[in-house]
Protein backbone atom coordinates (compact mmCIF):
# COMPACT_ATOMS: atom_id res chain seq x y z
CA UNK A 1 0.00 0.00 0.00
CA UNK A 2 2.32 2.72 1.22
CA UNK A 3 4.80 3.69 -1.45
CA UNK A 4 7.51 4.09 1.15
CA UNK A 5 10.79 5.62 0.26
CA UNK A 6 12.45 2.35 -0.62
CA UNK A 7 9.67 1.03 -2.77
CA UNK A 8 9.27 4.39 -4.45
CA UNK A 9 12.85 4.17 -5.60
CA UNK A 10 12.18 0.77 -7.12
CA UNK A 11 9.44 2.10 -9.33
CA UNK A 12 10.63 3.36 -12.69
CA UNK A 13 10.47 7.12 -13.18
CA UNK A 14 7.15 8.21 -14.59
CA UNK A 15 6.30 11.09 -16.88
CA UNK A 16 5.72 13.21 -13.76
CA UNK A 17 9.40 12.93 -12.80
CA UNK A 18 11.00 15.21 -11.88
CA UNK A 19 8.19 17.24 -10.34
CA UNK A 20 8.18 20.96 -11.12
CA UNK A 21 9.08 22.03 -7.60
CA UNK A 22 9.57 25.68 -8.53
CA UNK A 23 5.99 25.82 -9.77
CA UNK A 24 4.77 24.08 -6.61
CA UNK A 25 6.65 26.61 -4.48
CA UNK A 26 4.54 29.33 -6.07
CA UNK A 27 1.54 27.76 -4.34
CA UNK A 28 3.08 28.67 -0.96
CA UNK A 29 3.19 32.46 -0.55
CA UNK A 30 5.38 32.44 2.57
CA UNK A 31 8.17 30.51 0.87
CA UNK A 32 8.91 33.43 -1.45
CA UNK A 33 10.57 35.72 1.04
CA UNK A 34 13.96 36.87 2.15
CA UNK A 35 15.04 36.85 5.76
CA UNK A 36 17.93 39.09 6.68
CA UNK A 37 18.59 39.68 3.00
CA UNK A 38 18.83 35.97 2.14
CA UNK A 39 16.25 33.81 0.41
CA UNK A 40 14.41 31.78 3.00
CA UNK A 41 15.35 28.10 3.14
CA UNK A 42 12.58 26.72 5.31
CA UNK A 43 13.77 23.39 6.70
CA UNK A 44 11.59 23.23 9.81
CA UNK A 45 8.59 21.41 8.39
CA UNK A 46 8.40 18.87 11.20
CA UNK A 47 7.60 21.80 13.49
CA UNK A 48 5.04 23.22 11.11
CA UNK A 49 4.68 23.27 7.35
CA UNK A 50 3.70 26.26 5.27
CA UNK A 51 0.23 26.56 3.81
CA UNK A 52 -0.70 26.76 0.15
CA UNK A 53 -2.75 29.69 -1.14
CA UNK A 54 -5.68 27.30 -1.53
CA UNK A 55 -5.83 26.91 2.26
CA UNK A 56 -5.57 30.65 2.87
CA UNK A 57 -8.35 31.20 0.32
CA UNK A 58 -10.57 28.62 2.03
CA UNK A 59 -10.13 30.34 5.39
CA UNK A 60 -10.78 33.72 3.84
CA UNK A 61 -13.85 32.47 2.00
CA UNK A 62 -15.31 30.99 5.14
CA UNK A 63 -14.89 34.15 7.20
CA UNK A 64 -15.97 36.47 4.39
CA UNK A 65 -18.95 34.55 3.12
CA UNK A 66 -20.16 31.52 5.12
CA UNK A 67 -19.26 32.71 8.60
CA UNK A 68 -21.76 31.27 11.06
CA UNK A 69 -21.92 28.77 13.86
CA UNK A 70 -22.70 25.18 12.97
CA UNK A 71 -25.33 22.59 13.88
CA UNK A 72 -27.82 25.13 15.17
CA UNK A 73 -28.88 28.10 13.10
CA UNK A 74 -31.82 27.80 10.77
CA UNK A 75 -30.43 30.53 8.58
CA UNK A 76 -28.60 29.90 5.36
CA UNK A 77 -25.16 30.96 6.51
CA UNK A 78 -25.33 28.42 9.29
CA UNK A 79 -26.44 25.77 6.83
CA UNK A 80 -23.49 26.59 4.57
CA UNK A 81 -21.05 26.59 7.49
CA UNK A 82 -22.38 23.26 8.73
CA UNK A 83 -22.13 21.74 5.28
CA UNK A 84 -18.57 22.95 4.89
CA UNK A 85 -17.55 21.69 8.35
CA UNK A 86 -19.15 18.27 7.90
CA UNK A 87 -17.79 18.18 4.35
CA UNK A 88 -14.34 18.68 5.86
CA UNK A 89 -14.94 15.69 8.10
CA UNK A 90 -15.80 13.60 5.05
CA UNK A 91 -12.64 14.82 3.31
CA UNK A 92 -10.50 13.78 6.28
CA UNK A 93 -12.26 10.40 6.38
CA UNK A 94 -11.38 9.87 2.71
CA UNK A 95 -7.80 11.02 3.32
CA UNK A 96 -7.34 8.33 5.98
CA UNK A 97 -9.64 5.84 4.24
CA UNK A 98 -11.80 5.64 7.36
CA UNK A 99 -14.97 3.58 7.05
CA UNK A 100 -17.16 6.63 7.67
CA UNK A 101 -16.96 10.33 8.57
CA UNK A 102 -18.35 9.67 12.07
CA UNK A 103 -15.00 8.08 12.90
CA UNK A 104 -13.31 11.48 12.55
CA UNK A 105 -13.24 13.74 15.61
CA UNK A 106 -11.95 17.27 15.16
CA UNK A 107 -9.60 18.38 17.93
CA UNK A 108 -6.91 21.03 18.34
CA UNK A 109 -4.08 18.79 17.28
CA UNK A 110 -2.37 15.44 17.76
CA UNK A 111 -1.64 16.31 21.40
CA UNK A 112 -5.29 16.89 22.21
CA UNK A 113 -6.28 13.75 20.33
CA UNK A 114 -3.92 11.62 22.42
CA UNK A 115 -5.15 13.25 25.62
CA UNK A 116 -8.72 12.51 24.57
CA UNK A 117 -7.94 8.83 24.09
CA UNK A 118 -5.98 8.72 27.35
CA UNK A 119 -8.85 10.26 29.27
CA UNK A 120 -11.86 8.68 27.62
CA UNK A 121 -10.58 5.35 26.40
CA UNK A 122 -7.63 4.34 28.57
CA UNK A 123 -8.47 5.77 31.97
CA UNK A 124 -11.80 3.98 32.52
CA UNK A 125 -10.26 0.67 31.46
CA UNK A 126 -6.99 0.74 33.36
CA UNK A 127 -6.37 -1.02 36.66
CA UNK A 128 -3.28 -1.14 38.83
CA UNK A 129 -0.68 -3.39 37.23
CA UNK A 130 -1.95 -2.87 33.68
CA UNK A 131 0.57 -1.66 31.14
CA UNK A 132 0.70 0.87 28.32
CA UNK A 133 3.40 0.38 25.73
CA UNK A 134 5.20 3.33 24.12
CA UNK A 135 8.69 3.58 22.59
CA UNK A 136 11.88 5.54 23.05
CA UNK A 137 11.07 7.39 19.82
CA UNK A 138 8.01 9.15 21.17
CA UNK A 139 7.36 12.87 21.28
CA UNK A 140 6.41 14.11 24.74
CA UNK A 141 2.81 14.29 23.49
CA UNK A 142 2.79 10.50 23.28
CA UNK A 143 4.42 10.04 26.69
CA UNK A 144 2.99 12.53 29.16
CA UNK A 145 -0.76 11.86 28.63
CA UNK A 146 -0.08 8.18 29.39
CA UNK A 147 1.97 9.05 32.45
CA UNK A 148 -0.98 11.09 33.70
CA UNK A 149 -3.41 8.16 33.35
CA UNK A 150 -0.84 5.83 34.88
CA UNK A 151 -0.61 8.09 37.93
CA UNK A 152 -4.38 8.10 38.21
CA UNK A 153 -4.91 4.37 37.76
CA UNK A 154 -1.77 2.65 39.00
CA UNK A 155 -1.02 1.37 35.51
CA UNK A 156 2.58 1.26 34.29
CA UNK A 157 4.28 2.72 31.25
CA UNK A 158 6.55 0.27 29.44
CA UNK A 159 9.03 1.50 26.84
CA UNK A 160 10.12 -0.28 23.67
CA UNK A 161 13.83 0.40 23.15
CA UNK A 162 15.42 1.41 19.85
CA UNK A 163 18.62 0.45 18.09
CA UNK A 164 21.49 2.89 17.67
CA UNK A 165 20.19 3.58 14.18
CA UNK A 166 16.92 4.77 15.72
CA UNK A 167 14.76 1.81 14.73
CA UNK A 168 12.30 0.16 17.04
CA UNK A 169 13.57 -3.15 18.43
CA UNK A 170 10.93 -5.55 17.23
CA UNK A 171 12.16 -8.40 19.41
CA UNK A 172 11.74 -6.24 22.51
CA UNK A 173 8.37 -5.04 21.30
CA UNK A 174 7.13 -8.60 21.00
CA UNK A 175 8.51 -9.45 24.42
CA UNK A 176 6.86 -6.42 26.00
CA UNK A 177 3.44 -7.31 24.56
CA UNK A 178 1.94 -9.38 27.37
CA UNK A 179 -1.40 -10.17 28.95
CA UNK A 180 -0.90 -7.02 31.05
CA UNK A 181 -0.69 -4.72 28.01
CA UNK A 182 -3.87 -2.68 27.63
CA UNK A 183 -2.79 -0.25 24.94
CA UNK A 184 0.02 0.30 22.48
CA UNK A 185 0.75 3.95 21.61
CA UNK A 186 3.46 4.39 19.00
CA UNK A 187 4.57 7.03 16.60
CA UNK A 188 4.15 6.37 12.89
CA UNK A 189 7.24 8.48 12.14
CA UNK A 190 9.73 9.97 14.60
CA UNK A 191 9.74 13.76 14.77
CA UNK A 192 13.33 13.92 15.98
CA UNK A 193 14.98 11.28 13.77
CA UNK A 194 12.56 10.63 10.92
CA UNK A 195 12.38 6.88 11.54
CA UNK A 196 9.34 5.44 9.79
CA UNK A 197 8.00 2.60 11.91
CA UNK A 198 6.73 -0.62 10.31
CA UNK A 199 3.29 0.25 11.62
CA UNK A 200 1.33 -2.42 9.82
CA UNK A 201 3.52 -5.11 11.38
CA UNK A 202 3.39 -3.40 14.79
CA UNK A 203 -0.41 -3.28 14.72
CA UNK A 204 -0.65 -6.89 13.58
CA UNK A 205 1.54 -8.07 16.46
CA UNK A 206 -0.57 -6.13 18.98
CA UNK A 207 -3.70 -7.61 17.41
CA UNK A 208 -2.41 -11.12 18.11
CA UNK A 209 -2.51 -10.16 21.79
CA UNK A 210 -5.86 -8.42 21.47
CA UNK A 211 -4.26 -5.07 22.35
CA UNK A 212 -5.67 -1.86 20.85
CA UNK A 213 -3.22 0.46 19.08
CA UNK A 214 -2.98 4.23 18.79
CA UNK A 215 -0.68 5.60 16.10
CA UNK A 216 0.71 9.13 16.29
CA UNK A 217 0.72 10.20 12.67
CA UNK A 218 1.77 13.83 13.20
CA UNK A 219 5.03 13.36 11.29
CA UNK A 220 3.79 10.80 8.79
CA UNK A 221 0.74 12.29 7.08
CA UNK A 222 2.68 14.86 5.06
CA UNK A 223 4.93 12.17 3.62
CA UNK A 224 3.27 8.77 3.28
CA UNK A 225 -0.26 7.71 2.38
CA UNK A 226 -2.22 6.51 5.39
CA UNK A 227 -4.95 3.89 5.17
CA UNK A 228 -6.34 3.29 8.65
CA UNK A 229 -8.37 0.31 7.52
CA UNK A 230 -5.40 -1.40 5.92
CA UNK A 231 -3.34 -0.60 9.02
CA UNK A 232 -6.19 -1.85 11.21
CA UNK A 233 -5.17 0.58 13.98
CA UNK A 234 -7.79 1.57 16.55
CA UNK A 235 -6.82 5.22 16.79
CA UNK A 236 -4.82 7.47 14.48
CA UNK A 237 -4.03 11.08 15.30
CA UNK A 238 -2.47 14.00 13.43
CA UNK A 239 -2.23 17.80 13.43
CA UNK A 240 -3.47 19.92 10.56
CA UNK A 241 -0.58 22.36 10.61
CA UNK A 242 1.99 19.66 9.90
CA UNK A 243 0.20 18.70 6.70
CA UNK A 244 -0.14 22.16 5.13
CA UNK A 245 -3.35 23.03 7.01
CA UNK A 246 -4.06 25.68 9.65
CA UNK A 247 -2.81 25.58 13.23
CA UNK A 248 -5.27 24.75 15.97
CA UNK A 249 -7.02 21.93 14.12
CA UNK A 250 -6.24 18.26 14.34
CA UNK A 251 -7.80 14.88 13.93
CA UNK A 252 -8.60 11.88 16.02
CA UNK A 253 -9.60 8.86 13.99
CA UNK A 254 -11.16 6.13 16.12
CA UNK A 255 -12.90 2.92 15.12
CA UNK A 256 -16.64 3.58 15.43
CA UNK A 257 -17.19 0.72 17.89
CA UNK A 258 -14.58 2.15 20.26
CA UNK A 259 -15.70 5.76 20.00
CA UNK A 260 -19.26 4.68 20.77
CA UNK A 261 -18.14 3.05 24.02
CA UNK A 262 -16.15 6.06 25.16
CA UNK A 263 -17.58 8.60 27.62
CA UNK A 264 -17.38 12.32 26.78
CA UNK A 265 -14.27 14.10 27.95
CA UNK A 266 -15.42 17.70 27.91
CA UNK A 267 -18.96 18.80 28.61
CA UNK A 268 -20.78 21.68 26.98
CA UNK A 269 -22.82 22.64 23.99
CA UNK A 270 -22.99 20.55 20.83
CA UNK A 271 -22.05 17.29 22.59
CA UNK A 272 -25.41 16.58 24.21
CA UNK A 273 -28.68 15.04 23.18
CA UNK A 274 -30.84 16.41 25.99
CA UNK A 275 -29.91 18.35 29.08
CA UNK A 276 -31.84 18.63 32.30
CA UNK A 277 -30.59 19.28 35.79
CA UNK A 278 -31.50 15.70 36.66
CA UNK A 279 -29.94 13.93 33.73
CA UNK A 280 -28.06 14.74 30.54
CA UNK A 281 -27.70 12.36 27.64
CA UNK A 282 -24.84 12.63 25.22
CA UNK A 283 -24.68 12.88 21.49
CA UNK A 284 -23.23 10.08 19.41
CA UNK A 285 -19.65 10.30 18.19
CA UNK A 286 -18.10 12.40 16.82
CA UNK A 287 -20.22 15.24 18.31
CA UNK A 288 -19.89 13.65 21.76
CA UNK A 289 -16.22 14.66 21.71
CA UNK A 290 -16.64 18.12 20.20
CA UNK A 291 -18.03 20.21 23.05
CA UNK A 292 -18.36 23.90 22.32
CA UNK A 293 -17.94 25.71 19.04
CA UNK A 294 -15.13 23.92 17.21
CA UNK A 295 -12.46 25.48 15.00
CA UNK A 296 -14.82 25.57 12.03
CA UNK A 297 -12.54 27.55 9.76
CA UNK A 298 -9.62 25.32 10.74
CA UNK A 299 -11.46 22.17 9.73
CA UNK A 300 -12.40 23.76 6.41
CA UNK A 301 -8.82 24.92 5.89
CA UNK A 302 -7.53 21.44 6.68
CA UNK A 303 -9.88 19.93 4.11
CA UNK A 304 -8.55 22.43 1.57
CA UNK A 305 -5.00 21.32 2.42
CA UNK A 306 -5.89 17.66 1.94
CA UNK A 307 -7.68 18.42 -1.32
CA UNK A 308 -4.59 20.29 -2.46
CA UNK A 309 -2.37 17.34 -1.56
CA UNK A 310 -4.66 14.97 -3.40
CA UNK A 311 -4.33 17.09 -6.53
CA UNK A 312 -0.56 16.45 -6.60
CA UNK A 313 1.33 13.43 -7.84
CA UNK A 314 2.10 11.81 -4.48
CA UNK A 315 4.51 9.29 -5.90
CA UNK A 316 6.78 11.72 -7.66
CA UNK A 317 6.78 14.02 -4.63
CA UNK A 318 7.68 11.14 -2.31
CA UNK A 319 10.51 10.33 -4.68
CA UNK A 320 11.64 13.95 -4.67
CA UNK A 321 11.61 14.00 -0.85
CA UNK A 322 13.65 10.85 -0.76
CA UNK A 323 16.11 12.32 -3.21
CA UNK A 324 16.46 15.40 -0.98
CA UNK A 325 16.91 13.23 2.10
CA UNK A 326 19.66 11.20 0.45
CA UNK A 327 21.37 14.31 -0.96
CA UNK A 328 21.27 16.27 2.30
CA UNK A 329 22.37 13.29 4.35
CA UNK A 330 25.34 12.60 2.09
CA UNK A 331 26.47 16.22 1.97
CA UNK A 332 26.25 16.70 5.73
CA UNK A 333 27.95 13.39 6.43
CA UNK A 334 30.91 14.59 4.37
CA UNK A 335 31.52 17.52 6.72
CA UNK A 336 34.16 16.92 9.40
CA UNK A 337 32.71 16.58 12.90
CA UNK A 338 29.11 16.19 11.75
CA UNK A 339 27.40 13.21 13.31
CA UNK A 340 24.07 12.08 11.92
CA UNK A 341 21.49 10.73 14.32
CA UNK A 342 18.80 8.41 13.06
CA UNK A 343 20.00 6.27 10.21
CA UNK A 344 16.99 3.98 9.87
CA UNK A 345 16.49 2.31 6.51
CA UNK A 346 12.98 3.70 6.25
CA UNK A 347 12.67 7.42 6.98
CA UNK A 348 10.57 10.48 6.40
CA UNK A 349 12.78 13.39 5.26
CA UNK A 350 14.24 14.45 8.60
CA UNK A 351 17.98 14.96 9.07
CA UNK A 352 19.06 15.21 12.69
CA UNK A 353 22.70 15.87 13.48
CA UNK A 354 25.25 17.22 15.90
CA UNK A 355 28.48 19.09 15.14
CA UNK A 356 31.59 18.53 17.24
CA UNK A 357 32.36 21.65 19.26
CA UNK A 358 29.28 23.51 18.04
CA UNK A 359 26.17 23.51 20.19
CA UNK A 360 22.96 23.05 18.15
CA UNK A 361 21.60 26.34 19.45
CA UNK A 362 24.63 28.23 18.12
CA UNK A 363 24.39 26.40 14.81
CA UNK A 364 20.72 27.40 14.63
CA UNK A 365 21.60 31.06 15.10
CA UNK A 366 24.32 31.00 12.44
CA UNK A 367 22.00 29.18 10.03
CA UNK A 368 19.26 31.71 10.66
CA UNK A 369 21.66 34.48 9.69
CA UNK A 370 21.96 32.74 6.33
CA UNK A 371 18.21 32.46 5.89
CA UNK A 372 18.12 28.78 6.82
CA UNK A 373 15.35 27.87 9.27
CA UNK A 374 16.02 24.70 11.27
CA UNK A 375 15.09 23.46 14.70
CA UNK A 376 17.79 23.25 17.34
CA UNK A 377 16.88 21.53 20.56
CA UNK A 378 15.55 18.35 22.06
CA UNK A 379 12.50 18.29 19.78
CA UNK A 380 10.13 17.53 22.67
CA UNK A 381 11.75 14.11 22.87
CA UNK A 382 14.01 14.33 25.92
CA UNK A 383 13.99 10.57 26.65
CA UNK A 384 15.14 9.98 23.08
CA UNK A 385 17.93 12.56 23.42
CA UNK A 386 19.02 10.80 26.60
CA UNK A 387 18.99 7.46 24.80
CA UNK A 388 21.20 8.94 22.06
CA UNK A 389 23.48 10.59 24.62
CA UNK A 390 23.07 14.14 23.31
CA UNK A 391 21.41 17.16 24.96
CA UNK A 392 20.06 18.40 21.65
CA UNK A 393 20.43 18.14 17.89
CA UNK A 394 20.09 20.31 14.84
CA UNK A 395 17.15 19.09 12.80
CA UNK A 396 16.47 19.86 9.17
CA UNK A 397 13.01 18.57 8.28
CA UNK A 398 11.86 18.70 4.69
CA UNK A 399 8.70 18.97 2.69
CA UNK A 400 8.09 18.32 -0.99
CA UNK A 401 8.58 22.01 -1.74
CA UNK A 402 12.20 22.00 -0.60
CA UNK A 403 15.09 21.98 -3.05
CA UNK A 404 18.70 20.88 -3.31
CA UNK A 405 19.65 24.56 -3.37
CA UNK A 406 18.17 24.95 0.10
CA UNK A 407 20.14 21.95 1.32
CA UNK A 408 23.27 23.54 -0.16
CA UNK A 409 22.50 26.61 1.95
CA UNK A 410 22.18 24.34 4.98
CA UNK A 411 25.56 22.75 4.32
CA UNK A 412 27.13 26.15 3.74
CA UNK A 413 25.63 27.33 7.04
CA UNK A 414 26.98 24.35 8.95
CA UNK A 415 30.43 25.06 7.50
CA UNK A 416 30.08 28.66 8.61
CA UNK A 417 28.99 27.63 12.11
CA UNK A 418 32.09 25.45 12.39
CA UNK A 419 34.27 28.37 11.26
CA UNK A 420 32.67 30.75 13.73
CA UNK A 421 32.60 28.51 16.75
CA UNK A 422 35.48 26.06 16.51
CA UNK B 1 30.02 36.77 8.62
CA UNK B 2 27.27 39.27 9.30
CA UNK B 3 27.99 42.12 11.70
CA UNK B 4 25.32 40.88 14.09
CA UNK B 5 26.91 37.44 14.15
CA UNK B 6 30.35 38.93 14.70
CA UNK B 7 28.99 41.03 17.55
CA UNK B 8 27.37 37.97 19.10
CA UNK B 9 30.31 35.60 18.86
CA UNK B 10 33.15 37.88 19.90
CA UNK B 11 36.57 36.41 20.54
CA UNK B 12 36.27 36.82 24.27
CA UNK B 13 32.95 34.96 24.29
CA UNK B 14 34.38 32.13 22.22
CA UNK B 15 37.41 31.97 24.50
CA UNK B 16 35.22 31.56 27.58
CA UNK B 17 33.07 29.01 25.74
CA UNK B 18 36.08 26.88 24.87
CA UNK B 19 37.83 27.36 28.23
CA UNK B 20 35.20 28.21 30.81
CA UNK B 21 36.62 29.65 34.05
CA UNK B 22 35.65 28.66 37.58
CA UNK B 23 34.20 25.44 36.22
CA UNK B 24 33.42 22.72 38.72
CA UNK B 25 32.01 22.45 42.22
CA UNK B 26 32.81 24.01 45.59
CA UNK B 27 33.52 21.60 48.45
CA UNK B 28 31.12 23.29 50.87
CA UNK B 29 29.01 25.93 49.14
CA UNK B 30 26.71 28.13 51.16
CA UNK B 31 24.28 28.11 48.26
CA UNK B 32 23.58 25.88 45.26
CA UNK B 33 21.05 25.83 42.47
CA UNK B 34 20.43 23.99 39.22
CA UNK B 35 19.25 25.92 36.19
CA UNK B 36 17.58 24.47 33.16
CA UNK B 37 16.49 25.90 29.85
CA UNK B 38 13.85 23.42 28.68
CA UNK B 39 13.79 24.98 25.21
CA UNK B 40 17.28 23.82 24.33
CA UNK B 41 18.11 21.36 27.08
CA UNK B 42 20.92 23.48 28.56
CA UNK B 43 21.73 22.76 32.19
CA UNK B 44 23.95 24.72 34.55
CA UNK B 45 24.54 24.30 38.24
CA UNK B 46 25.96 27.08 40.35
CA UNK B 47 27.74 26.82 43.71
CA UNK B 48 28.36 29.99 45.73
CA UNK B 49 30.36 30.67 48.83
CA UNK B 50 29.02 33.75 50.57
CA UNK B 51 31.07 35.21 53.41
CA UNK B 52 29.39 38.04 55.26
CA UNK B 53 27.62 39.92 52.51
CA UNK B 54 30.26 39.10 49.87
CA UNK B 55 30.44 36.43 47.21
CA UNK B 56 33.78 34.86 48.08
CA UNK B 57 33.73 32.16 45.45
CA UNK B 58 31.61 30.76 42.61
CA UNK B 59 31.77 27.56 40.58
CA UNK B 60 29.65 26.65 37.63
CA UNK B 61 29.17 23.30 35.99
CA UNK B 62 27.02 22.00 33.18
CA UNK B 63 26.56 22.08 29.47
CA UNK B 64 25.19 24.57 27.07
CA UNK B 65 25.66 26.66 23.99
CA UNK B 66 28.46 29.16 23.51
CA UNK B 67 26.38 32.01 24.86
CA UNK B 68 25.20 30.25 28.02
CA UNK B 69 28.61 28.77 28.86
CA UNK B 70 30.51 32.00 28.17
CA UNK B 71 27.95 33.98 30.13
CA UNK B 72 28.31 31.64 33.11
CA UNK B 73 32.09 31.77 32.92
CA UNK B 74 32.32 35.55 32.64
CA UNK B 75 29.69 36.00 35.32
CA UNK B 76 31.77 33.94 37.71
CA UNK B 77 34.81 36.14 37.08
CA UNK B 78 32.87 39.35 37.35
CA UNK B 79 31.16 38.55 40.62
CA UNK B 80 33.89 37.19 42.86
CA UNK B 81 34.36 39.56 45.76
CA UNK B 82 31.23 41.58 45.10
CA UNK B 83 28.52 42.15 47.64
CA UNK B 84 25.20 40.46 47.15
CA UNK B 85 23.50 43.79 46.46
CA UNK B 86 26.14 44.62 43.83
CA UNK B 87 25.43 41.28 42.22
CA UNK B 88 21.73 42.06 42.10
CA UNK B 89 22.18 45.46 40.51
CA UNK B 90 24.71 44.11 38.00
CA UNK B 91 22.24 41.39 36.99
CA UNK B 92 19.56 44.04 36.53
CA UNK B 93 21.84 46.06 34.25
CA UNK B 94 22.96 42.93 32.38
CA UNK B 95 19.35 41.96 31.81
CA UNK B 96 18.49 45.44 30.54
CA UNK B 97 21.36 45.31 28.05
CA UNK B 98 20.86 41.79 26.67
CA UNK B 99 17.16 42.43 26.19
CA UNK B 100 17.94 45.69 24.37
CA UNK B 101 16.19 47.92 26.88
CA UNK B 102 19.42 49.78 27.67
CA UNK B 103 22.71 50.09 25.84
CA UNK B 104 25.96 49.06 27.47
CA UNK B 105 27.07 52.66 27.92
CA UNK B 106 23.96 53.65 29.85
CA UNK B 107 24.23 50.54 31.98
CA UNK B 108 27.92 49.91 32.66
CA UNK B 109 28.82 46.24 32.71
CA UNK B 110 32.59 46.18 32.46
CA UNK B 111 33.77 43.11 30.52
CA UNK B 112 30.24 41.77 30.44
CA UNK B 113 29.41 44.45 27.85
CA UNK B 114 30.49 41.91 25.20
CA UNK B 115 27.06 40.36 25.63
CA UNK B 116 25.34 43.47 24.24
CA UNK B 117 25.19 41.70 20.87
CA UNK B 118 22.66 39.26 22.30
CA UNK B 119 20.02 41.99 22.09
CA UNK B 120 19.94 41.44 18.32
CA UNK B 121 18.96 37.80 18.94
CA UNK B 122 15.85 37.66 21.12
CA UNK B 123 15.83 33.86 20.93
CA UNK B 124 19.19 33.82 22.72
CA UNK B 125 18.41 36.07 25.70
CA UNK B 126 17.57 33.03 27.81
CA UNK B 127 20.96 31.53 26.99
CA UNK B 128 22.72 34.64 28.28
CA UNK B 129 20.68 34.86 31.46
CA UNK B 130 20.45 31.19 32.49
CA UNK B 131 23.59 31.37 34.67
CA UNK B 132 22.38 34.57 36.30
CA UNK B 133 18.94 33.21 37.15
CA UNK B 134 20.60 30.13 38.57
CA UNK B 135 23.05 32.22 40.57
CA UNK B 136 20.22 34.25 42.04
CA UNK B 137 18.50 31.03 43.15
CA UNK B 138 21.80 29.85 44.67
CA UNK B 139 22.14 33.13 46.57
CA UNK B 140 18.62 32.74 47.85
CA UNK B 141 19.99 29.42 49.15
CA UNK B 142 17.03 27.73 47.72
CA UNK B 143 18.25 24.30 46.85
CA UNK B 144 15.57 23.73 44.24
CA UNK B 145 15.87 24.03 40.49
CA UNK B 146 15.13 27.08 38.39
CA UNK B 147 13.92 27.18 34.86
CA UNK B 148 13.99 29.86 32.22
CA UNK B 149 10.36 29.04 31.47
Amino acid sequence: MNPRCASVLDTPPTAAWPPDVERLRDDFPALRQHVGGRPLAYLDNAATTHRPAAVLAALDRFYRRDNANIHRGVHRLSVRATEAYEGARATVARFLNAARPEEIVFVRGATEAINLVAYSFARPRLRAGDEILVSELEHHANIVPWQLVCEQTGARLRVVPITDAGELRLDSYERLLTERTRLVALTHASNALGTLNPVRQLVALARQHGVPVLLDGAQAVAHVPVDVRALDCDFYVFSGHKVFGPTGIGVLYGKAALLEEMPPWQGGGDMIRTVSFERTTYADPPQRFEAGTPHIAGAIGLAAALDYLRSLDAESLARHEHDLLAYGTARLAALPGVRLLGTAADKVPVISFTIDGVHPHDAGTVLDQLGVAVRAGHHCAQPLMQRLGVPATVRASLAFYNTRTELDALVEGVRRAIEVLR
Amino acid sequence: MSDALRALYQEVILDHYKRPRNWGRLPQPTGHADGHNPLCGDRLSVDVQVEGDRVADIRVEGQGCAISVASASMMSEALKGRTVSEVTSLFDRFHEVVTGRADAEAAPLGKLAVFAGVAEFPARVKCATLAWHTLRAALDTRSGAVSTE
